[in-house]
């Protein structure tokens, strides 16, 4: 084994071939093992196999591009459990854009919050209520429900609606720090959930308890979305953006003022980081992720109340970006991926295996004991296991690498400037 | 001239008066120390000026704007820079991007340029890094550059500090014990890199130390803490003779001999 990874280091071809090998191999029997998770889950690592290849970026994102686009739906497509494949696949994607959209509030701004499903439901309430008949209780003027084409455009408004909030969750809350922080976004998230409930009367807002049913699908050229496997590629867009948004912030002025304040406040303040702005943008950024997906999961669901919308889910999403590794993109990616997995896929299957197996008479397996319903046993225990023994996450943060040689270069230029402009600085009052 | 005036300065923590009625008067271009035994009440000193705490009393005033009331941020952009006793570097990242971090104040990208990755901003962010970069070579740390701050000696880790600072371009840099925790070769490094800094930055300096040497060596003007009072102040030579420093120091035994 370790020979056979000293001989891959470096050798791209291999890496290539043994990757289109392994895409093949899963795929194939994806395809003709039909209803084959296993296959199925098998095809998705290959993504992760392709991020520890050492291709160049470029390459790499068109060879997952290809995997998501065609390979997977393709694959899938034939089987009798092909929705059901693409409905994991599009959970795993909301689920991967917000738990990126917390990482940059835990992760870069080391802000812990426990209250962030709250902008995943703002997001969903901001569609739901305008795609189905409830806007017409309090709205004046307009023809409710809006048709499925103002979607679009939804994701906007809720990606803003959402970042509003943030900001406005952030003012009040961002005096407090640390574990008083953690206490009051739950508060928060909790405010928010209960307030969607009873915001039925004295004007219904939000049809309370009921939840607002029959959500529009979104549409386009008369086309409408209704199927997991058109979701996907509605989440795959998105996503494509917030990863891209994501890195992009993280090694900019933003992302490292985010650092700064998380590794110490004090300092950040006094090189002129204006404390309370960079976290409220924290806050908002963070937040805009889920509200566009809230909206994406209005629609898919057709169906929005506020039982969706519980502090478990934040706890999920935390734990996501635990597991994955804080302040890592592609760790977040993976910690994402595995929980809604665990979530969806294995621990349902496990526990239709084992009633299998009391039905025949195996064994005698009571129903309280079933592992679906061990959800937060499960995640209480990765919480602590990582807590000790791998803090850093799966796939731990990395620090960017800047070529000396060229900075050395450019500082040369910095050194003949210098001394004139600090010579004829005068007082600037 | 002078470039800062502290008048009649005081901090009251509880019932402890940790700065009372303090003035000092810095002139533009000068090294400056505070000196006093520990608990003096200097790095809350330090901590008025650069407005970690807000002054009971009194008034800091930079050139002609008033400082009590603003935010550390603030005070920053108008022009003064620190380093800490106790080391605040940004650990976790690389020793480039803490020295980048003194730079934000000049940088201006924004959310849509840095999404849009506008050609602005990849311009400002190079520059940016050459500019860490040439700091880093002044501190004489500049093959550390991709390490993570937090694995530098502890050296290392106060020159990163200086550095950090020095590109947020103050014109008073105050240096909070920089000495504390060196060999007497680093030490003597140091002094040297501070008289440099001085000439070739045009930069006003006031530093926290307790090496009398270096103080002694260094400095123009020194004012001298004692239980939150200002107990002395001159030259080095005028201060060195001084009966109420020495018994700060050393005790009253020290210089009535029973
Ligand atoms: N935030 C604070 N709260 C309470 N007491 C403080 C605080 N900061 C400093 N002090 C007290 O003020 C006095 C002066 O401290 P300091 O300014 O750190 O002294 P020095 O830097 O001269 O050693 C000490 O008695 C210290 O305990
Ligand atoms: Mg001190």
């Amino acid at each position: 084994m370790q020979r056979l990874t000293s001989k891959l280091k470096g050798n791209k071809l291999a890496q290539i071939i043994l990757l289109v090998l392994y895409v093949l191999v899963t795929s194939l029997s994806l395809y003709l093992a039909q209803a084959s998770v296993t296959a199925f889950l098998l095809l998705l690592v290959s993504l992760l196999l392709l991020y520890y290849t050492e291709l160049p970026d470029r390459l790499k994102w068109v060879i997952a591009g290809v995997v998501l686009v065609g390979v997977i739906p393709f694959v899938a497509s034939t089987g009798p459990s092909y929705q059901s494949y693409m409905e994991v696949a599009t959970v795993v994607g909301i689920y991967v854009a917000m738990a990126l959209g917390l990482n940059i509030v835990v992760g870069l701004a080391g802000l812990l919050d426990l209250g962030f499903v709250a902008f995943f439901a703002i997001g969903a309430y901001t569609y739901g209520i305008f795609a189905t008949a409830q806007a017409a209780n309090f709205m004046p003027f307009g023809v409710f429900p809006l048709s499925g084409d103002s979607f679009w455009i939804f994701i906007l408004i809720g990606c803003f609606v959402a970042a509003l909030f943030g900001v406005l969750l952030g003012i009040p809350v961002l005096r407090v720090k640390g574990d008083y922080l953690a206490i009051v976004t739950l508060g928060f998230g909790e405010i928010i959930r209960i307030v969607f409930n009873n915001l039925d009367k004295p004007v219904n807002i939000t049809n309370g308890a009921m939840g607002l049913a029959s959500v529009k699908p979104p549409e386009i050229f008369g086309f409408q979305f209704v199927y997991p496997n058109q979701f996907y590629f509605i989440v795959l867009a998105i996503l494509l953006f917030v990863i891209l948004a994501v890195r992009r912030f993280e090694f900019s002025k933003i992302g490292r003022s985010w650092k700064a304040v998380r590794e110490n406040e004090i300092a950040a303040q006094s090189m002129g980081i204006h404390l309370v702005r960079t976290k409220l943008l924290a806050f908002a950024i963070g937040a805009s992720f889920s509200g566009m997906m809230g909206v994406v999961f209005a629609a898919k669901q057709t169906f929005v109340d506020p039982t969706s919308f519980t502090l478990l889910e934040s706890i999920t999403i935390l734990v996501m970006v635990i597991l994955g590794g804080m302040g890592s993109v592609p760790g977040v990616i993976l910690g994402a991926a595995v929980i809604t997995i665990l979530n969806l896929q294995v621990l349902t299957e496990v526990t239709n295996y084992l009633n299998q197996l009391s039905l025949n008479g195996v064994i005698s397996f009571p129903e309280a004991l079933s592992p679906a319903k061990m959800q937060r046993f499960i995640f209480g225990a990765i919480l602590i296991i990582f807590a000790i023994y791998r803090p850093q996450g799966l796939i731990p943060a990395k620090n960017p690498v800047f070529d000396e040689e060229s900075l050395k270069e450019g500082s040369e230029n910095h050194r003949k400037k210098q001394i004139k402009v600090e010579s004829d600085k005068g007082f600037q009052a | 001239m002078s470039i800062l005036t502290v008048s009649n300065i005081k901090k009251q923590f509880g019932g402890l008066v940790a700065v009372n009625s303090v003035d000092m008067t810095v002139e533009k271009g000068s090294i400056t120390a505070v000196i006093g035994p520990n608990g003096a009440g200097k790095t809350t000193f330090f901590n008025l000026i650069t407005g970690v705490y807000q002054p009971d009393e009194g008034n800091v005033q930079l050139g002609s704007s008033s400082l009590v009331g603003l935010k550390p941020h603030e005070i920053s952009r108008l022009g003064i820079a620190r380093t800490f006793q106790n080391i605040r570097l940004f650990s976790n990242i690389t020793v480039l991007e803490n020295v980048m971090v003194g730079l934000h104040k000049q940088l201006k990208a924004g959310i849509v340029g840095t999404l849009f990755q506008t050609k602005k901003v990849r311009e400002e962010e190079l520059r940016a890094q050459e500019e860490a970069y040439h700091w880093l070579e002044y501190v004489g740390l500049a093959q550390h550059l991709n390490e993570e701050a937090q694995n530098l000696s502890y050296g290392a880790q106060r020159r990163l500090e200086i550095a950090r600072a020095l590109a947020s371009k103050p014109r008073l840099l105050l240096l909070d014990e920089p000495a504390a925790g060196m060999n007497p070769r680093e030490t003597r490094e140091l002094t040297e890199f501070i008289h440099r800094m001085r000439d070739d930055l045009n930069v006003t300096i006031v530093l926290i130390e307790h090496d009398m040497k270096l103080v002694m060596e260094i400095s123009e003007h020194i004012i001298v803490l004692d239980h939150g009072e200002k107990i002395a102040e001159g030259k080095p030579a005028e201060i060195r003779n001084n009966v109420k420093v020495i018994e700060a120091y050393l005790g009253k035994s020290a210089v009535t001999p029973a």
